[in-house]
Protein backbone atom coordinates (compact mmCIF):
# COMPACT_ATOMS: atom_id res chain seq x y z
CA UNK A 1 0.00 0.00 0.00
CA UNK A 2 1.58 2.83 -1.16
CA UNK A 3 1.61 6.21 1.59
CA UNK A 4 -0.98 9.00 1.26
CA UNK A 5 1.00 12.54 1.26
CA UNK A 6 -0.21 13.14 5.06
CA UNK A 7 1.14 9.79 6.41
CA UNK A 8 4.52 10.39 4.85
CA UNK A 9 4.27 13.84 6.18
CA UNK A 10 3.36 13.12 9.84
CA UNK A 11 6.18 10.11 9.66
CA UNK A 12 8.74 12.88 9.17
CA UNK A 13 7.40 14.96 11.35
CA UNK A 14 7.35 12.15 13.96
CA UNK A 15 10.91 11.39 13.20
CA UNK A 16 12.15 14.59 13.35
CA UNK A 17 10.54 15.39 16.87
CA UNK A 18 11.45 11.54 18.12
CA UNK A 19 14.66 12.32 19.80
CA UNK A 20 13.68 15.71 21.77
CA UNK A 21 10.19 14.37 23.14
CA UNK A 22 12.33 10.73 23.87
CA UNK A 23 15.43 12.98 25.49
CA UNK A 24 12.65 15.59 27.17
CA UNK A 25 10.73 12.28 28.45
CA UNK A 26 13.33 10.22 30.10
CA UNK A 27 15.46 13.05 31.33
CA UNK A 28 12.93 15.82 32.70
CA UNK A 29 9.50 14.28 33.06
CA UNK A 30 10.27 10.72 34.14
CA UNK A 31 13.32 12.46 36.86
CA UNK A 32 10.79 14.99 38.32
CA UNK A 33 7.89 11.97 38.89
CA UNK A 34 11.22 10.61 40.81
CA UNK A 35 11.42 13.97 42.66
CA UNK A 36 8.27 14.20 44.09
CA UNK A 37 8.32 10.11 44.44
CA UNK A 38 10.98 10.52 46.89
CA UNK A 39 10.03 13.65 48.12
CA UNK A 40 6.62 11.50 50.14
CA UNK A 41 9.70 9.06 50.99
CA UNK A 42 11.66 8.58 54.06
CA UNK A 43 15.46 8.55 54.94
CA UNK A 44 17.03 5.05 54.99
CA UNK A 45 18.97 4.05 57.87
CA UNK A 46 22.05 4.44 55.92
CA UNK A 47 20.96 7.37 54.43
CA UNK A 48 19.21 7.39 50.42
CA UNK A 49 15.58 6.62 50.47
CA UNK A 50 13.29 4.19 51.76
CA UNK A 51 9.81 4.11 50.09
CA UNK A 52 6.88 5.65 52.00
CA UNK A 53 4.09 7.68 51.97
CA UNK A 54 3.92 10.55 54.47
CA UNK A 55 4.30 14.38 54.02
CA UNK A 56 6.79 14.13 57.56
CA UNK A 57 9.28 16.34 54.77
CA UNK A 58 7.47 18.84 53.96
CA UNK A 59 6.21 19.35 57.63
CA UNK A 60 9.68 19.35 58.36
CA UNK A 61 10.58 22.28 55.70
CA UNK A 62 10.99 24.96 58.06
CA UNK A 63 14.10 23.27 59.66
CA UNK A 64 15.67 25.19 56.84
CA UNK A 65 13.66 28.56 56.88
CA UNK A 66 16.73 30.18 57.09
CA UNK A 67 18.22 29.16 53.69
CA UNK A 68 14.59 29.93 52.27
CA UNK A 69 14.45 33.47 54.01
CA UNK A 70 18.26 34.11 52.40
CA UNK A 71 17.09 33.19 48.88
CA UNK A 72 13.96 34.90 48.89
CA UNK A 73 15.36 37.87 50.09
CA UNK A 74 18.90 38.31 48.59
CA UNK A 75 17.40 37.05 45.03
CA UNK A 76 15.25 39.82 44.59
CA UNK A 77 17.54 42.32 46.33
CA UNK A 78 20.52 41.11 43.88
CA UNK A 79 17.83 41.35 40.87
CA UNK A 80 16.98 44.75 42.36
CA UNK A 81 20.49 46.18 42.35
CA UNK A 82 21.66 44.14 39.01
CA UNK A 83 18.39 46.31 37.55
CA UNK A 84 20.11 50.17 39.31
CA UNK A 85 23.61 49.18 37.41
CA UNK A 86 21.81 47.67 34.18
CA UNK A 87 19.42 50.09 33.27
CA UNK A 88 22.04 53.24 32.54
CA UNK A 89 24.21 50.65 31.06
CA UNK A 90 21.36 49.55 28.72
CA UNK A 91 19.91 52.93 27.85
CA UNK A 92 23.85 54.39 27.21
CA UNK A 93 24.39 51.11 24.99
CA UNK A 94 20.96 51.69 23.04
CA UNK A 95 20.67 55.59 22.87
CA UNK A 96 23.78 57.36 23.23
CA UNK A 97 26.44 54.98 21.83
CA UNK A 98 27.87 55.92 18.55
CA UNK A 99 26.39 53.12 16.12
CA UNK A 100 29.89 52.55 15.18
CA UNK A 101 30.99 51.17 18.26
CA UNK A 102 27.75 50.02 19.11
CA UNK A 103 28.46 46.28 18.03
CA UNK A 104 31.54 46.03 19.93
CA UNK A 105 30.43 47.46 23.41
CA UNK A 106 27.05 45.15 23.50
CA UNK A 107 29.76 42.14 22.61
CA UNK A 108 32.28 43.13 25.26
CA UNK A 109 28.64 43.27 27.62
CA UNK A 110 27.32 39.53 26.42
CA UNK A 111 30.76 37.82 26.63
CA UNK A 112 31.51 37.47 30.27
CA UNK A 113 28.10 35.67 30.96
CA UNK A 114 29.57 32.89 28.54
CA UNK A 115 32.74 32.67 30.46
CA UNK A 116 32.90 30.33 33.42
CA UNK A 117 30.41 31.36 36.54
CA UNK A 118 32.89 29.55 38.70
CA UNK A 119 36.02 31.35 37.24
CA UNK A 120 34.46 34.72 37.88
CA UNK A 121 32.87 34.41 40.94
CA UNK A 122 36.17 32.79 42.30
CA UNK A 123 37.64 36.46 41.03
CA UNK A 124 35.88 38.25 43.69
CA UNK A 125 36.99 35.70 46.49
CA UNK A 126 40.24 36.13 45.75
CA UNK A 127 39.80 40.10 45.56
CA UNK A 128 37.55 39.98 49.07
CA UNK A 129 39.91 37.68 50.44
CA UNK A 130 42.04 38.80 53.16
CA UNK A 131 44.97 38.82 51.05
CA UNK A 132 42.99 41.55 49.26
CA UNK A 133 41.31 44.40 49.78
CA UNK A 134 41.72 43.64 53.53
CA UNK A 135 45.39 43.06 52.71
CA UNK A 136 45.73 46.99 51.42
CA UNK A 137 43.64 48.81 54.07
CA UNK A 138 45.62 46.96 56.41
CA UNK A 139 48.23 48.59 55.14
CA UNK A 140 46.78 52.05 55.17
CA UNK A 141 45.76 51.81 58.88
CA UNK A 142 42.39 50.02 58.88
CA UNK A 143 42.67 46.65 60.35
CA UNK A 144 40.37 43.69 60.42
CA UNK A 145 38.11 44.30 57.68
CA UNK A 146 36.10 41.49 56.94
CA UNK A 147 34.28 41.36 53.47
CA UNK A 148 34.19 37.60 52.33
CA UNK A 149 31.73 35.51 54.16
CA UNK A 150 29.08 38.57 54.65
CA UNK A 151 25.47 39.34 52.73
CA UNK A 152 27.26 42.43 50.81
CA UNK A 153 29.36 40.22 49.15
CA UNK A 154 27.14 37.49 48.03
CA UNK A 155 25.05 40.36 46.41
CA UNK A 156 28.31 42.07 44.94
CA UNK A 157 28.92 38.67 43.72
CA UNK A 158 25.12 38.29 42.46
CA UNK A 159 25.59 41.86 40.41
CA UNK A 160 29.01 40.95 39.10
CA UNK A 161 27.67 37.37 37.69
CA UNK A 162 24.14 38.78 36.61
CA UNK A 163 24.42 42.37 35.24
CA UNK A 164 25.21 41.05 31.44
CA UNK A 165 22.38 38.80 31.61
CA UNK A 166 20.00 42.30 32.99
CA UNK A 167 21.31 44.41 30.53
CA UNK A 168 20.51 42.27 27.40
CA UNK A 169 16.76 42.46 27.51
CA UNK A 170 16.71 46.23 28.49
CA UNK A 171 18.53 46.97 25.97
CA UNK A 172 16.73 44.99 23.38
CA UNK A 173 13.58 46.87 24.47
CA UNK A 174 15.41 50.14 24.15
CA UNK A 175 16.87 49.62 20.72
CA UNK A 176 13.37 48.55 19.61
CA UNK A 177 12.00 51.75 20.75
CA UNK A 178 10.57 54.52 17.67
CA UNK A 179 12.75 57.33 17.58
CA UNK A 180 10.27 59.55 16.22
CA UNK A 181 8.56 59.37 19.51
CA UNK A 182 11.39 61.09 21.09
CA UNK A 183 11.19 63.40 19.16
CA UNK A 184 7.40 64.22 18.97
CA UNK A 185 7.50 64.65 22.97
CA UNK A 186 10.38 67.06 22.25
CA UNK A 187 8.60 68.79 19.89
CA UNK A 188 5.50 68.98 22.09
CA UNK A 189 7.49 70.69 24.34
CA UNK A 190 8.57 68.09 27.09
CA UNK A 191 12.19 68.53 28.94
CA UNK A 192 14.21 65.49 28.10
CA UNK A 193 13.41 64.07 32.01
CA UNK A 194 9.63 64.33 31.37
CA UNK A 195 10.10 62.38 28.04
CA UNK A 196 11.95 59.64 29.73
CA UNK A 197 9.54 59.28 32.50
CA UNK A 198 5.62 59.46 30.09
CA UNK A 199 7.69 57.91 27.08
CA UNK A 200 11.17 56.05 27.31
CA UNK A 201 10.56 54.07 30.95
CA UNK A 202 7.47 52.60 30.05
CA UNK A 203 8.07 51.42 26.93
CA UNK A 204 11.20 49.68 28.11
CA UNK A 205 9.18 48.12 31.08
CA UNK A 206 8.54 45.07 28.95
CA UNK A 207 12.89 44.07 28.90
CA UNK A 208 13.29 45.29 32.21
CA UNK A 209 10.67 42.79 33.48
CA UNK A 210 12.00 40.45 31.65
CA UNK A 211 15.59 41.04 32.83
CA UNK A 212 14.21 41.25 36.17
CA UNK A 213 12.41 37.58 35.86
CA UNK A 214 15.71 35.89 34.28
CA UNK A 215 18.18 36.77 37.10
CA UNK A 216 15.16 36.00 39.64
CA UNK A 217 14.42 32.96 38.73
CA UNK A 218 18.15 32.00 37.89
CA UNK A 219 19.10 33.48 41.30
CA UNK A 220 16.29 31.02 43.32
CA UNK A 221 18.80 28.45 42.40
CA UNK A 222 22.14 29.72 42.98
CA UNK A 223 24.51 27.49 44.62
CA UNK A 224 28.38 28.82 43.48
CA UNK A 225 27.91 32.65 44.46
CA UNK A 226 26.83 31.81 48.02
CA UNK A 227 29.20 28.91 48.57
CA UNK A 228 32.48 30.94 47.39
CA UNK A 229 31.37 34.56 49.09
CA UNK A 230 29.05 33.22 51.21
CA UNK A 231 31.34 30.44 52.72
CA UNK A 232 28.62 28.91 54.80
CA UNK A 233 27.47 31.83 56.57
CA UNK A 234 24.87 33.55 53.65
CA UNK A 235 23.50 30.15 52.04
CA UNK A 236 20.75 29.52 49.38
CA UNK A 237 18.61 27.19 48.93
CA UNK A 238 20.77 25.30 46.57
CA UNK A 239 23.57 24.86 49.09
CA UNK A 240 21.15 23.21 51.27
CA UNK A 241 20.68 21.01 48.43
CA UNK A 242 23.96 20.17 47.86
CA UNK A 243 24.16 19.36 51.36
CA UNK A 244 21.58 17.13 51.92
CA UNK A 245 21.55 15.12 49.08
CA UNK A 246 25.71 15.14 48.71
CA UNK A 247 26.85 15.09 52.99
CA UNK A 248 24.14 14.27 54.70
CA UNK A 249 22.11 12.21 52.37
CA UNK A 250 18.98 12.93 53.33
CA UNK A 251 17.70 12.22 50.03
CA UNK A 252 13.47 12.58 50.91
CA UNK A 253 14.05 15.73 52.25
CA UNK A 254 16.11 17.23 49.80
CA UNK A 255 13.30 16.31 47.16
CA UNK A 256 10.92 17.70 49.39
CA UNK A 257 12.90 20.99 49.45
CA UNK A 258 13.87 20.81 45.53
CA UNK A 259 10.35 20.47 44.93
CA UNK A 260 9.45 23.54 46.45
CA UNK A 261 11.92 25.80 45.10
CA UNK A 262 10.46 24.59 41.64
CA UNK A 263 7.01 25.82 42.96
CA UNK A 264 8.63 28.72 43.39
CA UNK A 265 10.27 29.17 40.12
CA UNK A 266 6.60 28.40 38.98
CA UNK A 267 5.07 31.20 41.02
CA UNK A 268 7.56 33.71 40.09
CA UNK A 269 7.88 32.85 36.26
CA UNK A 270 3.73 33.52 36.45
CA UNK A 271 3.57 36.59 38.40
CA UNK A 272 6.44 38.02 35.88
CA UNK A 273 4.53 37.09 32.94
CA UNK A 274 1.03 38.03 34.04
CA UNK A 275 2.81 41.80 34.79
CA UNK A 276 4.31 41.60 31.51
CA UNK A 277 1.52 40.64 29.60
CA UNK A 278 -0.54 43.34 31.50
CA UNK A 279 2.57 46.15 30.84
CA UNK A 280 2.95 45.42 26.93
CA UNK A 281 -1.01 44.56 25.91
CA UNK A 282 -0.06 41.30 24.48
CA UNK A 283 0.79 37.83 25.45
CA UNK A 284 4.20 37.86 22.83
CA UNK A 285 6.32 37.95 25.91
CA UNK A 286 9.86 35.70 25.53
CA UNK A 287 10.87 34.95 29.07
CA UNK A 288 13.40 32.75 27.41
CA UNK B 1 27.10 59.21 31.75
CA UNK B 2 31.04 58.14 30.48
CA UNK B 3 32.28 58.12 33.57
CA UNK B 4 29.64 55.55 34.79
CA UNK B 5 29.90 53.39 31.68
CA UNK B 6 33.35 53.20 32.13
CA UNK B 7 33.12 51.99 35.60
CA UNK B 8 30.70 49.40 34.50
CA UNK B 9 33.26 47.82 32.05
CA UNK B 10 35.99 47.87 34.70
CA UNK B 11 33.67 46.23 36.91
CA UNK B 12 33.21 43.53 34.37
CA UNK B 13 36.50 42.84 33.31
CA UNK B 14 38.92 44.27 35.54
CA UNK B 15 38.23 41.23 38.64
CA UNK B 16 38.88 38.65 35.20
CA UNK B 17 41.88 40.71 34.50
CA UNK B 18 43.34 40.56 37.66
CA UNK B 19 43.34 36.69 37.85
CA UNK B 20 44.65 36.72 34.77
CA UNK B 21 47.54 38.81 35.73
CA UNK B 22 48.40 36.92 38.87
CA UNK B 23 48.54 33.55 37.42
CA UNK B 24 51.43 34.91 35.89
CA UNK B 25 52.98 35.80 39.22
CA UNK B 26 56.35 34.38 40.64
CA UNK B 27 55.74 34.20 43.71
CA UNK B 28 53.42 32.58 45.90
CA UNK B 29 51.94 35.38 48.00
CA UNK B 30 47.95 36.66 46.42
CA UNK B 31 48.63 40.15 47.21
CA UNK B 32 51.68 41.29 45.64
CA UNK B 33 53.22 41.10 42.37
CA UNK B 34 56.74 39.78 42.64
CA UNK B 35 57.83 38.79 39.03
CA UNK B 36 56.53 37.07 35.96
CA UNK B 37 56.63 33.78 35.67
CA UNK B 38 55.04 31.02 33.71
CA UNK B 39 55.61 28.29 36.67
CA UNK B 40 51.99 27.86 37.58
CA UNK B 41 51.18 27.14 33.70
CA UNK B 42 53.91 24.18 33.99
CA UNK B 43 52.69 23.31 37.08
CA UNK B 44 49.16 23.14 36.68
CA UNK B 45 49.66 21.27 33.09
CA UNK B 46 51.71 18.71 35.05
CA UNK B 47 48.93 17.86 36.89
CA UNK B 48 47.27 14.58 35.84
CA UNK B 49 44.06 15.40 37.57
CA UNK B 50 44.00 18.32 35.65
CA UNK B 51 44.58 16.77 32.77
CA UNK B 52 41.99 13.84 32.90
CA UNK B 53 39.87 16.14 34.14
CA UNK B 54 39.88 18.53 30.71
CA UNK B 55 39.66 15.43 28.86
CA UNK B 56 36.70 14.43 30.62
CA UNK B 57 35.15 18.06 30.14
CA UNK B 58 36.04 17.99 26.67
CA UNK B 59 34.79 14.43 25.91
CA UNK B 60 31.39 15.21 27.85
CA UNK B 61 30.75 18.72 26.03
CA UNK B 62 31.87 17.46 22.47
CA UNK B 63 28.99 14.56 22.82
CA UNK B 64 26.45 16.64 25.06
CA UNK B 65 26.75 19.49 22.50
CA UNK B 66 26.59 17.71 19.02
CA UNK B 67 24.10 15.50 20.05
CA UNK B 68 22.25 18.90 21.10
CA UNK B 69 22.64 20.43 17.97
CA UNK B 70 21.62 17.60 15.56
CA UNK B 71 18.17 16.59 18.02
CA UNK B 72 17.72 20.39 19.07
CA UNK B 73 17.60 21.73 15.38
CA UNK B 74 15.65 18.41 14.36
CA UNK B 75 13.08 19.46 16.89
CA UNK B 76 12.95 22.84 15.51
CA UNK B 77 12.21 21.98 11.91
CA UNK B 78 9.58 19.49 13.40
CA UNK B 79 7.99 21.68 15.52
CA UNK B 80 6.69 24.15 12.68
CA UNK B 81 5.06 21.36 11.25
CA UNK B 82 3.15 20.53 13.94
CA UNK B 83 -0.19 21.64 15.32
CA UNK B 84 -0.45 24.43 17.61
CA UNK B 85 -1.64 22.35 20.67
CA UNK B 86 1.11 19.77 20.15
CA UNK B 87 3.42 22.40 20.17
CA UNK B 88 1.96 24.10 22.90
CA UNK B 89 2.85 21.16 25.28
CA UNK B 90 6.18 21.00 23.45
CA UNK B 91 7.46 24.33 23.69
CA UNK B 92 6.27 24.20 27.59
CA UNK B 93 8.57 21.38 28.01
CA UNK B 94 11.53 23.06 26.35
CA UNK B 95 10.83 25.94 28.55
CA UNK B 96 10.41 24.19 31.57
CA UNK B 97 14.08 22.68 30.54
CA UNK B 98 15.38 25.97 30.25
CA UNK B 99 13.56 27.61 33.57
CA UNK B 100 14.11 24.31 35.63
CA UNK B 101 17.42 25.45 37.40
CA UNK B 102 20.51 23.40 37.48
CA UNK B 103 20.46 22.36 40.98
CA UNK B 104 17.30 20.61 40.77
CA UNK B 105 17.57 18.99 37.13
CA UNK B 106 20.85 17.48 39.09
CA UNK B 107 19.01 16.31 41.44
CA UNK B 108 16.18 14.97 39.60
CA UNK B 109 18.56 13.02 37.38
CA UNK B 110 20.66 12.02 40.10
CA UNK B 111 17.16 9.96 41.89
CA UNK B 112 16.18 8.73 39.07
CA UNK B 113 19.09 7.36 37.80
CA UNK B 114 19.79 5.89 41.10
CA UNK B 115 16.31 4.56 41.30
CA UNK B 116 16.99 3.05 37.91
CA UNK B 117 20.08 1.87 38.23
CA UNK B 118 19.19 -0.10 41.62
CA UNK B 119 16.24 -2.09 39.71
CA UNK B 120 18.40 -2.45 36.83
CA UNK B 121 21.52 -4.16 38.35
CA UNK B 122 20.53 -6.66 40.41
CA UNK B 123 18.51 -7.96 37.56
CA UNK B 124 21.87 -7.97 35.14
CA UNK B 125 23.51 -9.25 37.93
CA UNK B 126 21.34 -12.33 38.14
CA UNK B 127 21.20 -13.39 34.48
CA UNK B 128 24.35 -12.56 33.80
CA UNK B 129 26.50 -15.63 33.15
CA UNK B 130 30.20 -14.89 34.13
CA UNK B 131 31.99 -14.07 37.49
CA UNK B 132 31.40 -10.01 37.70
CA UNK B 133 28.65 -8.62 36.14
CA UNK B 134 28.74 -4.73 34.58
CA UNK B 135 27.13 -2.51 37.22
CA UNK B 136 25.48 0.64 35.89
CA UNK B 137 26.41 3.67 37.41
CA UNK B 138 27.13 7.37 37.20
CA UNK B 139 29.53 8.67 35.26
CA UNK B 140 29.95 10.27 31.25
CA UNK B 141 26.37 9.30 30.30
CA UNK B 142 24.76 10.98 32.79
CA UNK B 143 26.13 13.84 32.94
CA UNK B 144 26.11 13.94 29.03
CA UNK B 145 22.06 13.55 29.53
CA UNK B 146 21.75 16.00 31.57
CA UNK B 147 23.75 18.59 29.83
CA UNK B 148 21.59 17.72 26.58
CA UNK B 149 18.55 18.72 28.47
CA UNK B 150 19.53 22.01 29.02
CA UNK B 151 21.38 22.38 25.60
CA UNK B 152 19.18 21.05 23.42
CA UNK B 153 16.00 23.42 24.75
CA UNK B 154 18.78 26.00 23.82
CA UNK B 155 19.13 25.07 20.21
CA UNK B 156 15.78 24.65 19.95
CA UNK B 157 14.50 27.80 20.44
CA UNK B 158 17.79 29.43 18.69
CA UNK B 159 17.23 27.29 15.49
CA UNK B 160 13.57 28.18 15.38
CA UNK B 161 14.04 32.04 15.89
CA UNK B 162 15.97 31.53 12.81
CA UNK B 163 13.18 29.22 11.17
CA UNK B 164 10.63 32.09 12.04
CA UNK B 165 13.03 35.10 10.04
CA UNK B 166 13.13 32.76 6.79
CA UNK B 167 10.99 33.36 3.73
CA UNK B 168 8.25 31.11 3.35
CA UNK B 169 7.89 32.21 -0.31
CA UNK B 170 11.20 30.66 -1.70
CA UNK B 171 10.44 27.25 -0.16
CA UNK B 172 7.33 27.39 -1.79
CA UNK B 173 9.59 28.66 -4.68
CA UNK B 174 11.54 25.62 -4.92
CA UNK B 175 8.91 23.63 -4.51
CA UNK B 176 7.06 25.11 -7.64
CA UNK B 177 10.49 24.91 -9.35
CA UNK B 178 9.60 20.23 -8.46
CA UNK B 179 12.47 20.32 -6.54
CA UNK B 180 11.65 17.54 -3.77
CA UNK B 181 11.44 18.37 0.15
CA UNK B 182 14.73 16.96 0.64
CA UNK B 183 16.21 18.95 -2.41
CA UNK B 184 14.63 22.06 -1.11
CA UNK B 185 15.46 21.31 2.24
CA UNK B 186 19.36 20.45 1.38
CA UNK B 187 19.77 23.39 -1.07
CA UNK B 188 17.55 26.34 0.63
CA UNK B 189 16.81 25.40 4.44
CA UNK B 190 19.92 24.08 5.66
CA UNK B 191 22.23 26.80 3.94
CA UNK B 192 20.02 29.20 6.01
CA UNK B 193 19.85 28.17 9.17
CA UNK B 194 23.30 26.70 9.74
CA UNK B 195 24.88 29.14 11.21
CA UNK B 196 22.07 29.32 14.15
CA UNK B 197 23.13 25.78 14.49
CA UNK B 198 26.40 26.35 14.84
CA UNK B 199 26.00 28.95 16.99
CA UNK B 200 23.66 26.98 19.08
CA UNK B 201 26.30 24.08 19.14
CA UNK B 202 28.97 26.25 20.34
CA UNK B 203 26.45 27.91 23.26
CA UNK B 204 26.07 24.30 23.93
CA UNK B 205 29.54 23.09 24.37
CA UNK B 206 30.46 26.51 26.28
CA UNK B 207 27.71 25.85 28.36
CA UNK B 208 28.91 22.13 29.12
CA UNK B 209 32.06 22.99 29.27
CA UNK B 210 31.64 25.33 32.30
CA UNK B 211 28.79 23.76 34.46
CA UNK B 212 29.28 22.66 37.44
CA UNK B 213 26.40 22.68 39.37
CA UNK B 214 24.37 19.88 37.34
CA UNK B 215 27.55 17.97 37.08
CA UNK B 216 28.44 18.01 40.92
CA UNK B 217 25.63 15.82 40.99
CA UNK B 218 25.40 13.68 38.16
CA UNK B 219 29.06 12.88 37.89
CA UNK B 220 29.44 10.07 40.03
CA UNK B 221 33.54 9.44 40.49
CA UNK B 222 34.44 11.26 37.31
CA UNK B 223 35.56 14.64 38.09
CA UNK B 224 35.00 17.97 35.66
CA UNK B 225 37.33 20.51 35.08
CA UNK B 226 34.75 22.63 36.84
CA UNK B 227 34.39 20.17 39.41
CA UNK B 228 38.35 19.73 39.78
CA UNK B 229 38.53 23.62 40.08
CA UNK B 230 35.81 24.04 42.56
CA UNK B 231 37.81 21.38 44.77
CA UNK B 232 41.16 23.43 44.00
CA UNK B 233 39.24 26.70 45.25
CA UNK B 234 38.22 24.87 48.15
CA UNK B 235 41.82 23.21 48.72
CA UNK B 236 43.02 27.35 48.84
CA UNK B 237 43.29 29.75 46.57
CA UNK B 238 46.88 29.26 45.01
CA UNK B 239 48.61 30.60 41.71
CA UNK B 240 48.13 27.53 40.24
CA UNK B 241 44.16 28.36 40.64
CA UNK B 242 44.35 31.30 38.74
CA UNK B 243 46.18 29.80 35.93
CA UNK B 244 43.87 27.08 35.24
CA UNK B 245 41.46 29.44 35.89
CA UNK B 246 42.67 31.96 33.01
CA UNK B 247 43.31 28.79 30.79
CA UNK B 248 39.27 28.05 31.50
CA UNK B 249 38.22 31.65 30.46
CA UNK B 250 40.31 31.76 27.39
CA UNK B 251 39.08 28.53 26.13
CA UNK B 252 35.32 29.70 26.90
CA UNK B 253 35.96 33.44 25.19
CA UNK B 254 37.33 31.64 22.32
CA UNK B 255 34.09 29.90 21.88
CA UNK B 256 31.69 32.58 22.79
CA UNK B 257 33.58 35.09 20.12
CA UNK B 258 33.10 32.22 17.59
CA UNK B 259 29.68 31.80 18.09
CA UNK B 260 28.81 35.55 18.32
CA UNK B 261 30.43 36.00 14.93
CA UNK B 262 28.62 33.11 13.47
CA UNK B 263 25.79 34.84 14.48
CA UNK B 264 26.22 38.40 13.14
CA UNK B 265 26.56 36.59 9.85
CA UNK B 266 23.59 35.65 9.83
CA UNK B 267 21.94 38.44 10.57
CA UNK B 268 24.02 40.21 8.40
CA UNK B 269 23.44 37.74 5.04
CA UNK B 270 19.33 38.73 6.07
CA UNK B 271 19.02 42.31 6.27
CA UNK B 272 15.51 41.79 6.25
CA UNK B 273 15.65 39.69 9.31
CA UNK B 274 15.18 40.61 12.88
Amino acid sequence: MPLTMTTKRRLVTAALLAPASAWLFVFLVLPFIAMLVFSVGERGPAGGYQAAFTFAQYANLPARSAAYWNTLMLAPAGAFLCLLVAYPTAYYLAVKASPRHRLLLVSLVVVPFWTSLLVRTYAWMYILGSRGIPNLLDMIGIADVRLLNTPGAVLLGIVYGYLPLMIMPIYVSLEKLDRRLLEASADLGAKPLSTFFSVTLPLSLPGVMTGVALVTILLLGEYLIPQLLGGGKVFFIGNALVDLFLQSRNWPFGSAIAVTLVAIVVVVLTVAMRIAWRISGTRQVDLV
Amino acid sequence: MRALITAVYLFLYAPIALVVLFSFNAGRNASEFTGFSVEWYGKALANPFLITALQNSLIIALVSATLAAVFGTMAALGLERLGSRARAVFDGLLAAAIVVPGVVIGIATLVALVAVFGAINPAIAAIWPGERPPQLGLGYGSIIAAHGLFTMALVTMIVKARIATLGRDIVEASADLYATPLTTFRDIVLPQILPSVLAGFLLAFTFSFDDFIVAFFVAGSKTTLPIYVFASIRRGVTPEVNAIATMVLVASLLLILIARLLMREKTRKSPAGE
